[in-house]
Protein backbone atom coordinates (compact mmCIF):
# COMPACT_ATOMS: atom_id res chain seq x y z
CA UNK A 1 0.00 0.00 0.00
CA UNK A 2 0.99 3.52 -0.76
CA UNK A 3 2.98 5.16 1.96
CA UNK A 4 0.64 8.58 1.67
CA UNK A 5 -0.62 10.69 4.24
CA UNK A 6 -1.61 13.48 6.39
CA UNK A 7 1.10 14.86 8.78
CA UNK A 8 -1.55 15.54 11.52
CA UNK A 9 -2.35 12.08 11.60
CA UNK A 10 1.28 10.49 11.30
CA UNK A 11 4.11 12.73 12.39
CA UNK A 12 7.60 13.35 11.05
CA UNK A 13 9.09 11.71 13.80
CA UNK A 14 6.81 9.11 13.53
CA UNK A 15 7.89 8.55 9.79
CA UNK A 16 11.41 8.70 10.09
CA UNK A 17 11.07 6.19 12.61
CA UNK A 18 9.37 4.12 10.04
CA UNK A 19 11.66 4.62 7.57
CA UNK A 20 14.86 3.81 9.81
CA UNK A 21 12.88 0.36 11.14
CA UNK A 22 11.86 -0.74 7.31
CA UNK A 23 15.44 0.03 5.97
CA UNK A 24 13.93 2.07 3.32
CA UNK A 25 14.97 3.68 0.18
CA UNK A 26 13.67 6.61 -1.76
CA UNK A 27 12.32 9.89 -0.98
CA UNK A 28 9.76 11.18 1.63
CA UNK A 29 8.46 14.34 -0.54
CA UNK A 30 6.60 16.68 2.17
CA UNK A 31 3.94 19.23 1.25
CA UNK A 32 4.37 22.18 3.98
CA UNK A 33 2.02 24.54 4.83
CA UNK A 34 3.65 27.00 2.20
CA UNK A 35 6.73 24.75 0.65
CA UNK A 36 7.76 21.32 -0.64
CA UNK A 37 10.36 19.20 0.65
CA UNK A 38 12.48 16.06 -0.22
CA UNK A 39 13.87 14.14 2.15
CA UNK A 40 15.87 11.14 0.55
CA UNK A 41 17.17 8.25 2.07
CA UNK A 42 19.35 4.98 1.47
CA UNK A 43 18.65 1.35 3.01
CA UNK A 44 16.76 3.49 6.12
CA UNK A 45 19.91 6.67 6.73
CA UNK A 46 19.62 9.89 5.51
CA UNK A 47 21.12 10.32 2.57
CA UNK A 48 19.84 13.88 1.39
CA UNK A 49 17.51 16.82 2.19
CA UNK A 50 16.31 19.77 0.04
CA UNK A 51 13.40 22.26 0.70
CA UNK A 52 11.34 24.69 -0.68
CA UNK A 53 13.59 27.15 -3.53
CA UNK A 54 17.09 26.37 -1.69
CA UNK A 55 18.56 24.09 -4.51
CA UNK A 56 20.89 22.20 -1.62
CA UNK A 57 23.88 22.18 -4.10
CA UNK A 58 27.39 21.80 -2.25
CA UNK A 59 28.15 25.24 -3.42
CA UNK A 60 25.04 26.90 -1.61
CA UNK A 61 25.39 24.67 1.36
CA UNK A 62 29.04 25.93 1.72
CA UNK A 63 28.27 29.23 1.23
CA UNK A 64 25.60 29.45 4.03
CA UNK A 65 27.81 27.65 6.78
CA UNK A 66 30.50 30.65 5.89
CA UNK A 67 32.48 28.56 4.04
CA UNK A 68 32.73 30.19 0.83
CA UNK A 69 32.26 33.81 0.63
CA UNK A 70 29.58 35.19 -1.40
CA UNK A 71 32.13 36.10 -4.40
CA UNK A 72 33.74 32.65 -4.05
CA UNK A 73 29.88 31.06 -4.83
CA UNK A 74 29.02 33.73 -7.31
CA UNK A 75 32.41 32.51 -9.04
CA UNK A 76 31.44 28.57 -8.81
CA UNK A 77 27.85 29.41 -10.01
CA UNK A 78 28.97 31.35 -12.66
CA UNK A 79 32.01 29.70 -14.17
CA UNK A 80 31.85 26.35 -13.03
CA UNK A 81 29.09 25.74 -15.42
CA UNK A 82 27.71 22.19 -15.21
CA UNK A 83 30.10 21.03 -12.92
CA UNK A 84 28.38 18.68 -10.42
CA UNK A 85 28.61 18.41 -6.74
CA UNK A 86 30.85 15.91 -6.56
CA UNK A 87 33.10 17.34 -9.02
CA UNK A 88 33.28 20.27 -7.25
CA UNK A 89 34.13 18.41 -3.94
CA UNK A 90 37.05 16.67 -5.35
CA UNK A 91 38.40 20.34 -6.65
CA UNK A 92 37.79 21.97 -3.29
CA UNK A 93 39.70 18.78 -1.68
CA UNK A 94 42.44 18.88 -4.52
CA UNK A 95 43.25 22.57 -4.03
CA UNK A 96 43.66 21.88 -0.06
CA UNK A 97 40.36 24.37 0.49
CA UNK A 98 38.49 21.72 2.84
CA UNK A 99 38.95 18.09 3.75
CA UNK A 100 36.38 15.43 2.91
CA UNK A 101 35.47 15.14 6.23
CA UNK A 102 34.63 18.97 5.77
CA UNK A 103 32.23 19.09 3.14
CA UNK A 104 30.20 16.26 4.27
CA UNK A 105 29.97 17.56 8.50
CA UNK A 106 28.45 20.66 6.42
CA UNK A 107 26.07 18.88 4.59
CA UNK A 108 25.36 16.50 7.12
CA UNK A 109 24.65 19.67 9.37
CA UNK A 110 22.42 21.40 6.73
CA UNK A 111 20.46 17.78 5.70
CA UNK A 112 19.78 18.06 9.60
CA UNK A 113 18.69 21.46 10.02
CA UNK A 114 16.31 20.51 7.13
CA UNK A 115 15.06 17.90 9.31
CA UNK A 116 14.37 20.06 12.00
CA UNK A 117 12.43 22.71 10.34
CA UNK A 118 10.13 20.07 9.16
CA UNK A 119 9.49 18.72 12.74
CA UNK A 120 7.60 22.40 13.54
CA UNK A 121 5.27 21.29 10.40
CA UNK A 122 1.91 20.11 11.81
CA UNK A 123 -0.42 20.59 8.89
CA UNK A 124 0.96 18.86 5.15
CA UNK A 125 0.29 15.82 3.43
CA UNK A 126 3.63 13.47 2.89
CA UNK A 127 4.46 10.41 0.12
CA UNK A 128 7.03 8.11 -0.24
CA UNK A 129 8.37 7.71 -2.92
CA UNK A 130 10.51 4.20 -3.58
CA UNK A 131 11.64 4.89 -6.76
CA UNK A 132 12.75 8.44 -6.16
CA UNK A 133 16.33 8.38 -5.29
CA UNK A 134 18.43 10.80 -4.29
CA UNK A 135 20.13 13.19 -6.94
CA UNK A 136 22.70 11.32 -8.54
CA UNK A 137 24.32 14.52 -9.48
CA UNK A 138 24.30 15.96 -5.46
CA UNK A 139 26.63 14.00 -2.52
CA UNK A 140 25.00 12.01 -0.33
CA UNK A 141 25.51 11.18 3.22
CA UNK A 142 24.91 8.27 5.59
CA UNK A 143 23.21 9.63 8.46
CA UNK A 144 22.04 7.60 11.24
CA UNK A 145 18.34 8.76 11.74
CA UNK A 146 17.97 7.77 15.43
CA UNK A 147 19.53 10.90 16.79
CA UNK A 148 17.20 12.67 14.73
CA UNK A 149 14.39 11.01 15.77
CA UNK A 150 15.39 11.20 19.33
CA UNK A 151 15.91 15.21 18.99
CA UNK A 152 12.46 15.23 17.23
CA UNK A 153 10.56 13.64 19.93
CA UNK A 154 11.71 15.90 21.95
CA UNK A 155 10.41 18.85 20.45
CA UNK A 156 7.27 17.62 19.75
CA UNK A 157 7.07 17.88 23.24
CA UNK A 158 8.17 20.92 23.07
CA UNK A 159 6.39 21.98 20.29
CA UNK A 160 2.64 20.14 21.99
CA UNK A 161 3.46 22.33 25.00
CA UNK A 162 4.55 25.61 23.23
CA UNK A 163 1.06 25.41 21.12
CA UNK A 164 -0.93 25.17 24.70
CA UNK A 165 0.55 28.28 25.80
CA UNK A 166 0.30 30.12 22.55
CA UNK A 167 -2.02 28.50 20.30
CA UNK A 168 -2.66 31.40 17.77
CA UNK A 169 0.40 33.32 16.14
CA UNK A 170 -2.33 35.35 14.78
CA UNK A 171 -2.75 37.85 18.01
CA UNK A 172 -0.18 40.40 19.28
CA UNK A 173 1.88 41.16 21.71
CA UNK A 174 2.14 44.79 23.94
CA UNK A 175 4.77 45.30 26.91
CA UNK A 176 3.16 45.18 29.99
CA UNK A 177 3.74 47.97 32.70
CA UNK A 178 7.02 46.34 33.94
CA UNK A 179 10.39 47.96 32.66
CA UNK A 180 12.43 46.19 30.16
CA UNK A 181 15.57 46.91 32.40
CA UNK A 182 18.26 45.18 33.67
CA UNK A 183 16.84 42.10 31.20
CA UNK A 184 19.37 39.86 29.65
CA UNK A 185 18.13 38.89 26.31
CA UNK A 186 20.18 36.99 23.50
CA UNK A 187 20.42 38.73 19.88
CA UNK A 188 17.13 36.90 18.57
CA UNK A 189 15.09 37.56 21.64
CA UNK A 190 15.84 41.47 20.96
CA UNK A 191 15.08 40.45 17.35
CA UNK A 192 11.41 39.67 18.63
CA UNK A 193 11.51 42.43 21.22
CA UNK A 194 12.22 45.09 18.76
CA UNK A 195 8.38 44.24 16.62
CA UNK A 196 6.86 44.11 19.49
CA UNK A 197 3.43 46.49 18.85
CA UNK A 198 -0.06 45.39 19.40
CA UNK A 199 -0.13 46.22 15.28
CA UNK A 200 1.88 43.51 14.72
CA UNK A 201 0.88 39.54 14.83
CA UNK A 202 3.06 36.65 16.03
CA UNK A 203 3.32 35.59 12.33
CA UNK A 204 4.50 38.54 11.04
CA UNK A 205 6.85 39.12 13.81
CA UNK A 206 7.82 35.38 12.91
CA UNK A 207 8.35 36.39 9.26
CA UNK A 208 9.95 39.66 9.43
CA UNK A 209 13.05 37.94 11.47
CA UNK A 210 13.20 34.68 9.50
CA UNK A 211 11.96 32.68 12.19
CA UNK A 212 10.03 29.34 12.28
CA UNK A 213 6.65 28.86 14.34
CA UNK A 214 8.32 27.20 16.83
CA UNK A 215 11.77 29.46 17.41
CA UNK A 216 9.09 32.63 17.89
CA UNK A 217 6.88 30.53 20.18
CA UNK A 218 9.89 29.53 22.21
CA UNK A 219 11.03 33.45 22.66
CA UNK A 220 7.26 34.87 23.09
CA UNK A 221 6.74 32.02 25.99
CA UNK A 222 10.13 33.32 27.39
CA UNK A 223 8.85 36.67 27.43
CA UNK A 224 5.20 35.49 28.55
CA UNK A 225 6.40 33.88 31.95
CA UNK A 226 8.99 36.89 32.53
CA UNK A 227 6.06 38.37 32.83
CA UNK A 228 7.22 41.53 30.31
CA UNK A 229 4.85 40.96 27.43
CA UNK A 230 0.74 39.98 27.49
CA UNK A 231 -1.40 38.53 24.36
CA UNK A 232 -3.80 40.83 22.78
CA UNK A 233 -6.35 41.14 19.59
CA UNK A 234 -4.35 43.24 17.22
CA UNK A 235 -4.58 46.48 17.05
CA UNK A 236 -6.29 48.43 13.48
CA UNK A 237 -7.01 44.63 12.73
CA UNK A 238 -10.51 44.52 11.70
CA UNK A 239 -12.12 41.02 12.29
CA UNK A 240 -15.25 41.30 11.18
CA UNK A 241 -17.87 40.07 13.27
CA UNK A 242 -19.85 37.27 11.81
CA UNK A 243 -22.93 38.32 10.64
CA UNK A 244 -24.87 35.36 12.13
CA UNK A 245 -23.86 37.19 15.78
CA UNK A 246 -26.78 39.26 15.71
CA UNK A 247 -30.49 38.49 13.91
CA UNK A 248 -29.97 42.40 12.23
CA UNK A 249 -27.78 44.32 11.65
CA UNK A 250 -29.14 47.45 12.54
CA UNK A 251 -26.89 48.97 15.58
CA UNK A 252 -29.78 50.34 17.36
CA UNK A 253 -31.85 47.56 17.32
CA UNK A 254 -28.94 45.60 18.18
CA UNK A 255 -28.42 46.95 21.39
CA UNK A 256 -31.85 46.48 22.32
CA UNK A 257 -31.50 43.19 22.09
CA UNK A 258 -29.08 43.04 24.45
CA UNK A 259 -30.79 44.88 26.58
CA UNK A 260 -34.01 42.68 26.32
CA UNK A 261 -31.01 39.66 26.98
CA UNK A 262 -29.92 41.75 30.59
CA UNK A 263 -33.65 42.49 31.60
CA UNK A 264 -34.55 38.21 31.06
CA UNK A 265 -31.11 37.21 32.84
CA UNK A 266 -32.33 39.49 35.90
CA UNK A 267 -35.67 38.39 36.43
CA UNK A 268 -34.71 34.49 36.48
CA UNK B 1 -38.14 34.22 15.78
CA UNK B 2 -34.52 35.74 16.55
CA UNK B 3 -31.57 33.61 18.29
CA UNK B 4 -28.45 34.95 19.53
CA UNK B 5 -25.78 32.64 21.14
CA UNK B 6 -23.23 32.61 24.04
CA UNK B 7 -20.46 29.48 24.14
CA UNK B 8 -19.54 28.03 27.85
CA UNK B 9 -16.18 26.90 27.56
CA UNK B 10 -13.09 25.67 29.42
CA UNK B 11 -10.79 22.69 30.55
CA UNK B 12 -12.43 19.07 30.76
CA UNK B 13 -14.81 19.06 34.41
CA UNK B 14 -14.63 23.00 34.74
CA UNK B 15 -18.21 22.69 35.61
CA UNK B 16 -19.79 23.60 32.18
CA UNK B 17 -22.90 21.36 31.58
CA UNK B 18 -24.08 22.31 35.38
CA UNK B 19 -23.64 26.25 34.53
CA UNK B 20 -26.17 25.90 31.98
CA UNK B 21 -27.89 23.55 33.76
CA UNK B 22 -28.51 26.46 36.64
CA UNK B 23 -30.00 28.69 33.86
CA UNK B 24 -31.80 26.95 31.02
CA UNK B 25 -35.36 26.23 30.84
CA UNK B 26 -35.17 23.15 28.92
CA UNK B 27 -33.27 19.90 30.33
CA UNK B 28 -29.72 20.70 28.98
CA UNK B 29 -29.28 18.46 25.84
CA UNK B 30 -26.61 17.33 26.72
CA UNK B 31 -23.80 14.85 24.46
CA UNK B 32 -22.07 13.11 27.20
CA UNK B 33 -20.73 9.81 27.03
CA UNK B 34 -18.97 7.21 29.80
CA UNK B 35 -15.30 8.23 30.48
CA UNK B 36 -12.55 6.09 28.33
CA UNK B 37 -9.50 6.66 30.47
CA UNK B 38 -8.96 5.94 34.34
CA UNK B 39 -6.85 9.24 35.29
CA UNK B 40 -10.33 11.26 34.18
CA UNK B 41 -12.85 8.70 35.33
CA UNK B 42 -11.24 9.77 38.35
CA UNK B 43 -12.53 13.26 38.10
CA UNK B 44 -16.57 12.42 36.92
CA UNK B 45 -17.78 9.51 35.43
CA UNK B 46 -19.15 11.16 32.01
CA UNK B 47 -18.58 14.30 30.06
CA UNK B 48 -19.50 16.06 27.00
CA UNK B 49 -18.31 15.22 23.93
CA UNK B 50 -20.00 17.06 21.20
CA UNK B 51 -21.54 20.01 22.85
CA UNK B 52 -24.46 20.86 25.60
CA UNK B 53 -27.39 23.05 24.70
CA UNK B 54 -29.38 25.00 26.99
CA UNK B 55 -32.55 27.48 25.94
CA UNK B 56 -33.40 30.85 27.74
CA UNK B 57 -36.92 32.12 25.80
CA UNK B 58 -36.63 35.99 26.07
CA UNK B 59 -39.81 36.58 24.83
CA UNK B 60 -41.82 35.73 22.16
CA UNK B 61 -39.53 36.78 19.03
CA UNK B 62 -36.15 36.00 20.67
CA UNK B 63 -33.96 33.13 22.42
CA UNK B 64 -30.81 32.59 23.85
CA UNK B 65 -28.73 29.71 23.36
CA UNK B 66 -26.15 28.36 25.72
CA UNK B 67 -23.61 26.22 24.21
CA UNK B 68 -21.10 23.71 26.20
CA UNK B 69 -17.83 23.20 24.54
CA UNK B 70 -16.81 19.60 25.14
CA UNK B 71 -13.67 19.94 27.45
CA UNK B 72 -11.09 17.33 26.59
CA UNK B 73 -8.62 18.19 23.74
CA UNK B 74 -9.69 15.70 21.56
CA UNK B 75 -13.01 17.31 20.29
CA UNK B 76 -11.29 20.39 19.91
CA UNK B 77 -12.16 20.61 16.22
CA UNK B 78 -16.13 21.58 17.57
CA UNK B 79 -14.40 24.79 19.28
CA UNK B 80 -14.41 26.92 16.26
CA UNK B 81 -17.62 25.32 14.87
CA UNK B 82 -19.29 26.34 17.84
CA UNK B 83 -17.71 29.90 18.62
CA UNK B 84 -19.29 31.10 15.05
CA UNK B 85 -21.83 34.13 15.18
CA UNK B 86 -21.62 33.58 19.07
CA UNK B 87 -22.22 36.82 21.21
CA UNK B 88 -19.81 36.32 23.58
CA UNK B 89 -17.87 33.71 25.68
CA UNK B 90 -17.45 32.37 29.02
CA UNK B 91 -14.66 30.55 30.29
CA UNK B 92 -14.93 28.11 33.45
CA UNK B 93 -12.17 27.64 35.22
CA UNK B 94 -12.37 24.66 37.99
CA UNK B 95 -10.77 27.18 41.26
CA UNK B 96 -10.24 23.71 43.19
CA UNK B 97 -7.62 22.08 40.14
CA UNK B 98 -4.72 24.06 39.42
CA UNK B 99 -3.62 21.24 37.14
CA UNK B 100 -6.13 22.97 35.02
CA UNK B 101 -5.11 26.12 34.50
CA UNK B 102 -2.62 25.86 31.87
CA UNK B 103 -4.77 24.28 29.98
CA UNK B 104 -7.83 27.21 30.19
CA UNK B 105 -5.49 29.70 29.45
CA UNK B 106 -4.85 28.30 26.18
CA UNK B 107 -8.32 27.64 25.74
CA UNK B 108 -8.88 31.34 26.29
CA UNK B 109 -6.41 32.45 23.85
CA UNK B 110 -7.64 29.74 21.31
CA UNK B 111 -11.48 31.40 21.35
CA UNK B 112 -9.74 34.67 21.61
CA UNK B 113 -8.28 34.26 18.31
CA UNK B 114 -11.49 32.79 16.86
CA UNK B 115 -13.59 36.09 17.13
CA UNK B 116 -13.49 40.00 18.44
CA UNK B 117 -16.29 38.52 20.76
CA UNK B 118 -16.09 39.88 24.44
CA UNK B 119 -15.69 37.44 27.21
CA UNK B 120 -15.41 37.14 30.71
CA UNK B 121 -13.70 34.19 32.79
CA UNK B 122 -15.35 32.06 35.66
CA UNK B 123 -13.46 30.73 38.49
CA UNK B 124 -15.91 27.40 39.15
CA UNK B 125 -16.12 26.27 42.75
CA UNK B 126 -15.35 29.34 44.58
CA UNK B 127 -17.63 27.90 47.77
CA UNK B 128 -15.00 25.09 47.91
CA UNK B 129 -12.25 24.74 51.00
CA UNK B 130 -9.55 24.34 48.33
CA UNK B 131 -10.40 26.94 45.88
CA UNK B 132 -7.91 28.85 45.22
CA UNK B 133 -8.01 32.79 45.70
CA UNK B 134 -9.26 34.99 42.71
CA UNK B 135 -5.92 37.25 43.10
CA UNK B 136 -3.55 33.92 42.77
CA UNK B 137 -6.02 32.55 39.95
CA UNK B 138 -5.69 36.22 37.45
CA UNK B 139 -1.86 35.98 37.74
CA UNK B 140 -1.86 32.39 37.44
CA UNK B 141 -4.02 32.50 34.55
CA UNK B 142 -2.27 35.46 33.09
CA UNK B 143 -5.15 37.53 33.12
CA UNK B 144 -4.77 41.41 32.54
CA UNK B 145 -6.54 43.40 35.22
CA UNK B 146 -9.43 44.72 32.51
CA UNK B 147 -10.22 41.55 32.03
CA UNK B 148 -13.29 40.58 34.40
CA UNK B 149 -12.64 37.37 36.35
CA UNK B 150 -15.80 36.79 38.56
CA UNK B 151 -16.35 34.29 41.24
CA UNK B 152 -18.98 31.23 40.54
CA UNK B 153 -20.78 28.15 41.79
CA UNK B 154 -22.47 26.81 38.42
CA UNK B 155 -24.91 25.15 40.76
CA UNK B 156 -25.82 28.51 42.03
CA UNK B 157 -28.21 30.43 40.08
CA UNK B 158 -27.39 33.72 40.98
CA UNK B 159 -23.80 33.50 40.44
CA UNK B 160 -24.49 32.40 37.31
CA UNK B 161 -26.60 34.88 36.27
CA UNK B 162 -24.39 37.27 37.91
CA UNK B 163 -21.83 35.86 35.12
CA UNK B 164 -23.95 36.16 32.12
CA UNK B 165 -24.80 39.47 33.15
CA UNK B 166 -21.46 40.32 33.57
CA UNK B 167 -20.90 39.27 29.74
CA UNK B 168 -23.71 41.10 28.62
CA UNK B 169 -22.47 44.44 29.91
CA UNK B 170 -19.07 43.99 28.09
CA UNK B 171 -21.35 43.09 25.05
CA UNK B 172 -22.88 46.58 25.78
CA UNK B 173 -20.13 48.46 26.40
CA UNK B 174 -18.50 47.18 23.42
CA UNK B 175 -21.50 48.14 21.21
CA UNK B 176 -21.59 51.64 22.55
CA UNK B 177 -17.54 52.37 22.68
CA UNK B 178 -17.60 51.30 18.99
CA UNK B 179 -20.13 53.92 17.83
Amino acid sequence: MALRGNLRDFTITQLLNLVNLAQKTGTLVVDGPSEQAYISFREGKLAYARVGQDDGSLAAVLHKANRLTVNQYRAIVERAGKITDKELGLLLINAGYLTQEEILLNLQSYFTEIIRRLFTWVEGFFRFEGEMLAPEDRINVRLDLENIIIEGSRQLREWEQLQDEIPSLDMALKFTDRPLKNVNLSVEEWRVVSYINPRNTMKQIALTNKMNDLDVRRIVYGLLQAGLVEIVRPEGMVIPISPKTFPTQDKEEQKSLVNKLIGRIRSL
Amino acid sequence: MQTVKMVVTGPFSAGKTEFIQSVSEIDVVSTERKISTAAERSVKEATTVAMDFGRITVDEDLVLYLFGTPGQKRFDFMWEILSEGMLGFIVMVDSTRPETFREARSILETFRAYAPTPYVVAANKQDKDDAWDLEDMRHALRLDSKTKFLPCVATDKATVKSVLLELLYSILAEMESGE
